[in-house]
């Protein structure tokens, strides 16, 4: 029966992804149980961002960069590091600007 | 009569995989185009949710509120003058003031975050010694010494006892005691982390002694925040203030897999696969059409037929999706994401190895079912549904 053979694959299929999440299962363990560490670290240090991308100041610290980061180089330079765009632009650019209702964090000086 | 029900419907399910058997070839490759489309699709899913569960945990304890100065557009160093200012506010404890800057490495072509510590850091009450550091922390007044992130340990080709040379902001070559290393854990936030004594990270930028970097702001009552951001602003209208919320919504954006690069990737093969569901949606070889008209004239019902094309592209779907996330899983999983790390790369030279445990998020594998599995159904079906309801005879003669 062929069927047999398709439902043992699919059943073999699912097995394998549950057996490679359980196996991960010791891994998120050890993650979870770092957290603590890794949270009083943060706290101790003041950290504020993922150390990921070092080749420029808003990719290291994207939280912490203004929105025209990007361009600070020159007036209308383009963005030049890959690590950019794999960043989304922050949510109020992709909101309807009103009049007088920039962000506050972006409020120019 | 319920057996005889499930008896029908598993012979038409065993005609189906007959027939997909008969055309093993094009089947087989439509199984591995259709998996290679759901492993790229579903690695980027676990990579990115990944990173954004460990980002936002890990992050949950950074500061409530900092404030920084802006001039002329740019980020410039803050007057402590301020922090007495905010210090004074209502519903605000304590200001501490934050060293902190960037330094290109000729040698290595690398940048590392050097980061002060001061002696108010070091001996804040209730603090826990950090288990996350091999050899040993800095020590009030101590000079001269560092803690270095494991990615400049490499680069750097240094351990502990090692020194660490630096050049200051007059030219010279300062050296520092490597006293201690961030544990291989830490790495995702600090793995090109230089950490100095506070005084020394001044003298080594040349920070004038009433400026810092930025300030650490606390805040009482946490819902306060914006209240108070809103007041700083009033008050020194030249400062930057970026809350707890602002750097957590920050990582929610930055590893949000339907934005940015990785959405451009993820509508790519989407797009491909869209081709190929159309493709296939857009007609029948002329060996389908003529089954179908067979199958019409020895009299099977249009929802025969219709059940066995479901089962076909059910059958094909569900095993190459099922293929696909699998393998997507265990490349992040197993492997570290490595097809997918050029492109997270960029130009780091320090980017740190990410070993990160993926969920399976039901809300994101809901989403990659019903873009990929769904629509491949309804493109089998379709066109053997408008087969299926043409006279048998006018079908055969057609193909």
């Amino acid at each position: 029966m062929k069927y047999h053979i398709l439902f043992g694959l699919l059943s073999a299929e699912l097995g394998l992804l549950a057996t490679l999440h359980l196996q991960s299962a010791p891994s998120a363990e050890r993650l979870q149980s770092e957290l603590a560490d890794k949270r009083a670290l943060v706290s101790k240090l003041g950290l504020t961002d993922l150390a990921l991308w070092t080749e420029a100041r808003y990719t290291r610290h994207p939280s912490q960069a203004d929105r025209f980061a990007a361009f600070q180089d020159f007036p209308s330079s383009i963005e030049h590091f890959p690590a950019g765009s794999i960043i989304a632009p922050p949510e109020p650019l992709r909101m309807p600007v009103e009049a007088g209702s920039a962000p506050s964090r972006h409020r120019a000086p | 009569m319920g057996s005889y029900h499930l008896g029908r419907h598993l012979k038409i399910l065993e005609f189906a995989l007959s027939s997909m058997l008969r055309r093993r070839t094009k089947n087989l490759g439509l199984v591995l185009v259709f998996a290679a489309l759901v492993f790229l699709l579903s690695s980027i899913v676990f990579l990115t949710g990944a990173l954004r569960t460990e980002a936002l945990a890990t992050l949950e304890a950074s500061p409530q509120l900092l404030v920084q100065r802006a001039m002329a557009g740019r980020h410039a160093l803050i007057p402590l003058d301020y922090g007495e200012l905010i210090a004074r506010l209502p519903g605000v404890g304590s200001v501490t003031p934050r060293y902190w800057g960037y330094y290109y490495d000729i040698y290595t072509g690398a940048n590392y975050t050097l980061l002060g510590i001061g002696d108010q850091g070091l001996e804040s009450p209730g603090s826990t010694p950090l288990r996350l550091v091999e050899g040993s922390f800095i020590m009030p007044g101590q000079r001269r010494v560092c803690l270095i992130g494991e990615g400049v340990a490499r680069v750097r080709g240094t351990r502990i006892g090692g020194m660490v040379s630096l050049r200051d902001a007059r030219g010279w070559m300062q050296e520092y005691e490597v006293i201690g290393l961030f544990a291989s854990p830490s790495r995702l936030l600090t793995n090109d982390l230089i950490l100095l004594p506070e005084a020394d990270l001044k003298a080594h930028f040349g920070m004038p002694d009433d400026r810092a970097t930025d300030l650490m702001v606390e805040v009482y009552n946490p819902h306060e925040v914006d209240n108070i951001s809103r007041k700083i602003l009033e008050r020194l209208p030249d400062a930057r203030p970026i809350s707890h919320a602002e750097i957590q919504r920050t990582y929610e954006t930055l590893f949000n897999w339907r934005g940015g690069l990785l959405l451009a990737m993820f509508l790519g093969a989407m797009a491909a696969f869209m081709i190929l569901a159309w493709d296939k949606a857009t007609g029948l070889s002329a060996d389908e059409r003529r089954e179908i008209g067979i199958l019409k004239a020895i009299g099977w019902e249009t929802s025969d037929i219709l059940e066995l094309k479901l089962w076909e592209g059910a059958a094909l779907a569900l095993v190459a999706f099922l293929a696909g996330v699998t393998a997507g899983y265990a490349h992040v999983q197993r492997f570290g994401s490595e097809l997918l790390m050029p492109v997270l790369e960029g130009w780091s030279t320090l980017f740190p190895a990410i070993d990160l445990a993926p969920q399976l998020d039901p809300y994101a594998l809901g989403v990659l079912f019903s873009l990929t599995v769904v629509p491949y159904i309804v493109a089998t079906v379709v066109p053997s549904w408008k087969a299926a309801i043409t006279d048998p005879d006018r079908v055969m003669r057609a193909s």
